[in-house]
């Protein structure tokens, strides 16, 4: 007789445990370890064997806990993080080495870095770079750009010191619970048996669609809660980011506009939920005409996307200043070229997850967000409800770039709390994330840039038009944000741009970690080694000539006093610049006839901190408890670059303690005031000044109490605050204050909002109030046989004006490189078609050279001590330093990103292709 | 119909689809002769290392019978026969990396190593790589280089045939109803001289293959003696170069270039990964370079 082993309990160890689970047949050991047996430490981000999130290993071997059944783990011995970093004397050391190295940013990922290494450190104690590196091949992360996974694993000293205050190389103070994997991520806050989500989607670009009898339908079927729709939103069915622009509905009507816009959700018991297939719901699609590329969505009769906005153009950004055609009519020299960049996927290893409930008839969202203000506000507004009947309570971030700065599952899931008074939640497959959420803009560029015989810029002439998908979303931001930026950190007197956003029936694009400037810094970069190749002049001397200086004007007349530091940049990179160039020569000439060929590329960047124009302000408040607790209200999102570190640092200083002092709070909408979003390299520079102020007002406060000096050294200890001064020492009586409802005798908050000034009609006046300048060097080797690129290494000067933590920093830059390294070489979203993580490519530890950091340090008089943003900066150049060093190393001028090895051997061999 | 071992509880789990009850089970037999007798009875979905089933399940789409052949004595492994070697069905791809194997194999471990990463290759089977039938198998071109032979196996027996004869078009094979891989053979004739394996790809891990070469190539007096090139992801089945096989016998190993119309029996399409006229120039290279790499390493 045959035996199923179904019926009967299936029983492993785990962490060294015994446990016994009944599971369906085929069920993966990483349901059964998430929602069976309480594992949320083992992360699921594509549930494909493609991230190795989930990574877990069985009889000491490391396997992919999605790809396989649990009936295979019966008998085994089943560890997972939480497990090796209590009990494993590798994994305990490398939690500490990861934590030193700031090798785990968002998190999600670094469970299963940790499980890979900690299999290869049982096996080989010592490992050398390339077992390391096969070893943690198969686990992706797009936040640190793998060097400092690789110097932890390798036991790399760390470059740690201070005590926390800024300047200071701390740990991140968030981090020891990403390393076993405590940290609760979206999808790890819903108690297992939570009713589930489905969402409906539409299978075509474009599609009108109907309905049948949902009621009918869902009464039919066992375990189905409620069918939720267009018709069940009390408030307005749309939400959107820029006010004159919110235009996206939470589920379309009538008419969906692109592959993967939700049209229903279906709300059921998990186990039914995870049974339905999306064919068995009732709906009808009636695919129509779609304009998926920009130049058919331009043409004359093609439909409209929004009826209001003629010839699919959302908006249009424009800067001038000076005589652009005349100055590139008397230029000596002038360059030009089309370029190309395809939609770019944020990739980060968290898929959108999170649960709302209704608590006390408010509704409550626990979801990963990079801004929980926003997504409150625009909920309440879907909702038809004040927006203090919504609590945002972010849950950890697996990573945004941007993307998670949009509403996706909050109002959903909201609605689906509404409708069954109960618990529900939803994680967004990684077919679904890629479908539904936003992308980098593909843009088409034409750019024309002249130069005098000196090697003197002389107009330039940009256009570009951007896809902006289906939405609005921040098209409208990158369509304001690249005329600002085009120029490129440069002297450019006479200059016009042009920025388009045209709707397509694609995925709405949005804000992607730099908002169209990587695009735009492509065009103008490449170009300007065309400048320098025929002029003759060095491609460094010729951005050095041509560089901003402190009272030099930019291209919308803004005059920066002090603080512009792409100079100090060009001048850091040099000696790196001539070190690399000579060692590409020598390596070709020891090639003779043999296919490689070495090339070095530069690049420069810059980027506008904050709002373009627009108001921005952050608050930050903090108490003081009668038991000489310090707690910070802290708002500004940590979604792995290190806020809640860094806004910790900047108040520790400004209020005299250490950073470590300190009890963090939120963020929580009930519990932290507005720092505002993650985005726009702004919580450094704004939340941070926020931070300042606030810590400083709060010593002021304490100083007043004990009539200290100003200056007095201020000491936390054993719960009494201490000052002391030239004249003494003072103890400040905690005792003796009255405490408010929250416990708190002393309490100070404060706001900053960057001044700017809004931009005229031609895109003159004051946009930001501080810029953030780099610039960087790539190393290719081209095998000019096979079109591959391989990256060897990187430098990279950057200006942060004060690095607050230099170890963030350090991991910024690296993180950033990985994704300018994906754009360049081996990224682009093709809706339908790339909407997973193996036909979809991110850079893999093997694909990431080492990176020389350089930090350079121009204060700006804005910034907390200092500081300038970076989260953007990072990866501006590093694109255009790639296809700038592929051209040197073998002669191909790329102009389409990804420079693919089909494109690459194209572009060798004289033709087109794509 | 052969009952399920406790049938009140196996009920319990019957599901309802359009009123009709399916059968529900996951079936983890220990020897050959219970897993053929299931796969006869209960046509039930076929796994192993699972890496290919997961990633293939639609939304909603549970499969309700499974096989898995993890458990089955004498499946897994390598051995050495009389005629050669035998590689189980449900051998890993790091089984085979660690097997102690001569040169002629060196493609295959090549190959094992790039398939994704260490988690995959401590699930992903050989016979699950062929049964997948990927024009972008990364085994497959080695297995051909190799001159392997499948045996295939039933309730009612069991039969071989070249592996050329066994994969049959994309996602397609010679497998009949009933039937399953359980072995692979090289012959001993295979096993002399020296391969490589070359793969293209737009990353350095985890990336499915714009094209793979592997070739097996015996030297004699600075000659090639014997040659098999294989070539994947360039037509819907991996494909033997026979022409160039023959042309080149006899060369000098540092002699070898190649030429256009032994390349012309691909058919390689365009898609996100290559264009195909990359991909026919971007194989002779490849071709080139696996053939000098397999002759510098024959041992």
């Amino acid at each position: 007789m045959l035996k199923r082993v179904n019926d009967t309990a299936i029983s492993f160890t785990l962490n060294g445990a015994a446990v016994a689970v009944e599971a369906v047949p085929g069920e993966r050991l990483s349901e059964a370890l998430r929602e069976r047996l309480g594992a949320r430490d083992v992360k699921i981000g594509c549930n494909a064997g493609d991230c190795g999130a989930c990574s877990v290993l069985v009889d000491g071997a490391p396997v992919c806990a999605c790809l396989m059944t649990v009936q295979q783990a019966a008998g085994a011995r089943v560890e997972t993080a939480a497990g090796l970093c209590a009990a494993d004397p590798h994994a305990i050391a490398l939690a500490e080495r990861f934590q030193d190295h700031g090798a785990a940013q968002c998190g999600f990922c670094t469970p299963g870095m940790v499980v890979a290494a900690t299999a290869l450190l049982r096996e080989t104690p010592a490992p050398d770079g390339d077992e390391i590196e096969a070893a943690l091949a198969g686990v992706l992360c797009r936040c640190t750009g793998y060097r400092a996974i690789l110097d932890a694993v390798a036991a790399v000293p760390a470059a740690l010191d201070g005590p926390g205050g800024v300047g200071d190389a701390i740990r991140r103070l968030d981090g020891a619970e990403k390393l076993t994997g405590a940290e609760r991520f979206g999808d790890d806050v819903a108690a297992p048996g939570t009713l589930a989500l489905r969402v409906i989607r539409c299978p075509h670009p474009r599609a009108a669609f109907s309905f049948g009898d949902l009621e009918t339908w869902r009464a039919g079927r066992d375990g189905i809660e409620a069918v939720l729709t267009a018709a069940d939103i009390e408030g307005e069915n749309r939400f959107g980011v820029i006010p004159q622009f919110v235009d996206q509905p939470v589920f379309a009507e009538g008419v969906a506009r692109f592959r993967g816009e939700a049209v229903a959700a279906v709300v059921g018991a998990p186990e039914v939920v995870a049974d339905l297939a999306p064919e068995a719901f009732p709906v009808t699609w009636e695919p129509l005409d779609a304009v998926t590329d920009v130049a058919p969505a331009k043409a004359e009769g093609a439909p409209l996307l929004h009826a209001d906005r003629g010839g699919n153009v959302m908006c249009e950004g424009f800067v001038t200043c000076g005589d652009a055609r005349g100055a590139l009519g008397r230029a000596d020299v002038v360059a030009e070229g089309a370029f190309e960049t395809g939609f770019v996927e944020h990739a980060y290893l968290e898929p959108e997850a999170g649960m709302a409930e209704v608590v006390d008839g408010r509704v409550v969202i626990h979801a990963c967000t990079q801004a929980p203000v926003m997504d409150r506000d625009s909920t309440a507004l879907v909702l038809g409800r004040p927006r203090e009947d919504v609590r945002i309570v972010p849950t950890g971030c697996g990573g945004g770039f941007g993307s998670k700065l949009d509403l996706s599952i909050q109002p959903i899931l909201a609605l689906g709390a509404l409708k069954t008074g109960r618990p529900v939640r939803l994680a967004l497959t990684r077919t679904e994330s890629m479908q539904s959420t936003t992308k980098r803009h593909p843009a088409a560029i034409r750019a024309r840039i002249g130069a005098t015989a000196d090697g003197r810029l002389c107009g330039m002439d940009f256009e570009g038009d951007f896809n902006t998908g289906a939405y609005a979303s921040w098209g409208p931001t990158v369509a304001n944000r690249v005329p600002v930026h085009a120029s490129g950190p440069y002297r450019v007197a006479d200059y016009t741009a042009r920025a388009r956003g045209v709707h397509t029936n694609c995925p709405p694009a949005g804000a992607f970690r730099g908002f169209g400037v990587p695009q735009s810094a492509i065009a103008q970069e490449v170009l300007f080694d065309d400048l320098a190749a025929a002029l003759g002049i060095d491609p460094l001397d010729f951005r050095h000539l041509n560089a901003l200086e402190d009272g030099v004007p930019t291209v919308c007349g803004q005059v920066f006093g002090q603080g512009v530091g792409i100079r100090a940049c060009l001048d850091a990179l040099r000696p790196a610049w001539e070190r690399e160039r000579a060692a590409a020569d020598a390596f070709n000439a020891a090639q003779g006839d043999g296919p490689l060929r070495r090339g070095v590329g530069i690049a420069s960047g810059w980027y506008g901190c904050g709002n373009t124009s627009l108001p921005n302000p952050s608050t930050i408040r903090a108490g003081l408890g009668a038991d000489g607790t310090i707690t910070l209200h802290q708002g500004a999102m940590d979604i792995g670059q290190g806020a809640n570190t860094v806004i910790a640092q900047i108040f520790a200083e400004a209020l005299g303690v250490t950073a470590g002092a300190l009890r963090l709070v939120g963020p929580d909408t009930d519990a932290t005031p507005d720092a505002g979003k993650t985005s726009a390299s702004r919580q450094t520079f704004v939340s941070g000044n926020a931070a300042r102020l606030c810590g400083e007002a709060l010593r002021a406060e304490l100083l007043r109490c004990v009539n200290a000096a100003p200056d007095a050294a201020l000491t936390v200890e054993g719960g009494a605050i201490r000052f002391s001064d030239a004249q003494g020492a003072y103890t400040v009586d905690l005792a003796a204050m009255p405490a408010s409802a929250e416990g708190y005798v002393l309490e100070a908050e404060a706001t900053y909002d960057p001044p700017t000034k809004p931009l005229d009609a031609n895109g003159q006046g004051v946009p930001y109030a501080q810029f953030g300048y780099a610039a960087q060097i790539a190393t290719v080797e081209v095998d000019t046989a096979l079109g591959t690129t391989r990256p060897v290494g990187f430098v990279a000067a950057h200006d942060v004006g004060r690095a607050i933590n230099p170890m963030l920093v350090k991991g910024q830059i690296e993180g950033g490189i990985a994704q300018g390294l994906g754009m360049a070489l081996m990224e682009e979203y093709v809706p339908g078609r790339t909407e997973n993580l193996h036909d979809y490519l991110i850079p893999t530890i093997g694909d990431m050279p080492p990176v020389e950091s350089l930090i350079v340090e121009v204060p700006d008089a804005h910034g907390p001590y200092g500081a300038k943003g970076l989260g953007e900066h990072v990866l501006i150049p590093t694109a255009p330093a790639i296809l700038n060093a592929i051209r040197h190393a073998c002669g191909a001028r790329m102009t389409r990103v990804p420079v693919t090895p089909s494109r690459l051997a194209a572009a060798l061999r004289g033709r087109g292709d794509d | 119909m052969i009952l399920p071992a406790s049938t009140p509880v196996a009920s319990r789990r019957r599901t309802k689809t359009r009123g009709k009850a399916t059968p529900v089970g996951y079936f983890q037999p220990g020897s050959i002769r219970e897993a053929l007798d299931i796969l006869g009875a209960e046509r039930p979905r076929v796994v192993a290392g699972c890496t290919d089933f997961y990633p293939s399940q639609p939304m909603g789409g549970r499969t309700r019978t499974i096989l898995d052949l993890t458990r089955v004595d004498g499946l897994r492994g390598i051995s050495a026969t009389e005629d050669g070697w035998r590689i189980g069905a449900t051998t890993t791809w790091t089984d085979i990396d660690r097997a102690d194997l001569p040169p002629a194999f060196d493609a295959l471990k090549q190959a094992a190593r790039t398939v994704g990463a260490v988690q995959i290759q401590n699930a992903g089977t050989i016979a699950g790589n062929l049964c997948n039938a990927s024009p972008a198998a990364d085994g497959v071109p080695p297995l051909l280089a190799l001159d392997v032979v499948v045996e295939v196996a039933s309730a009612a027996g069991s039969r071989r045939m070249a592996l050329a004869d066994f994969i049959t078009g994309v996602r397609r094979t010679a497998l009949a109803p009933g039937e399953m891989v359980t072995a692979l053979h090289v012959p001993r004739a295979a096993g002399d001289g020296g391969s490589a394996f070359e793969k293209l790809g737009s990353r350095r891990h985890l990336v499915i293959s714009i094209a793979m070469v592997a070739a097996n190539v015996r030297v004699a007096d600075g000659r090639i003696a014997a040659l098999r090139v294989a070539v994947g992801a360039c037509s819907p089945v991996a494909m033997r170069m026979r022409e160039m096989e023959a042309a080149l016998a006899g060369a000098r190993v540092g002699e070898v270039t190649m030429r256009a119309e032994w390349f012309e029996g691909l058919s390689p399409l365009t898609d996100i990964r290559g264009t195909a006229e990359y991909r026919r120039e971007a194989v002779a290279a490849l071709c080139a370079r696996a053939i000098r790499r397999a002759a510098g390493r024959e041992g």
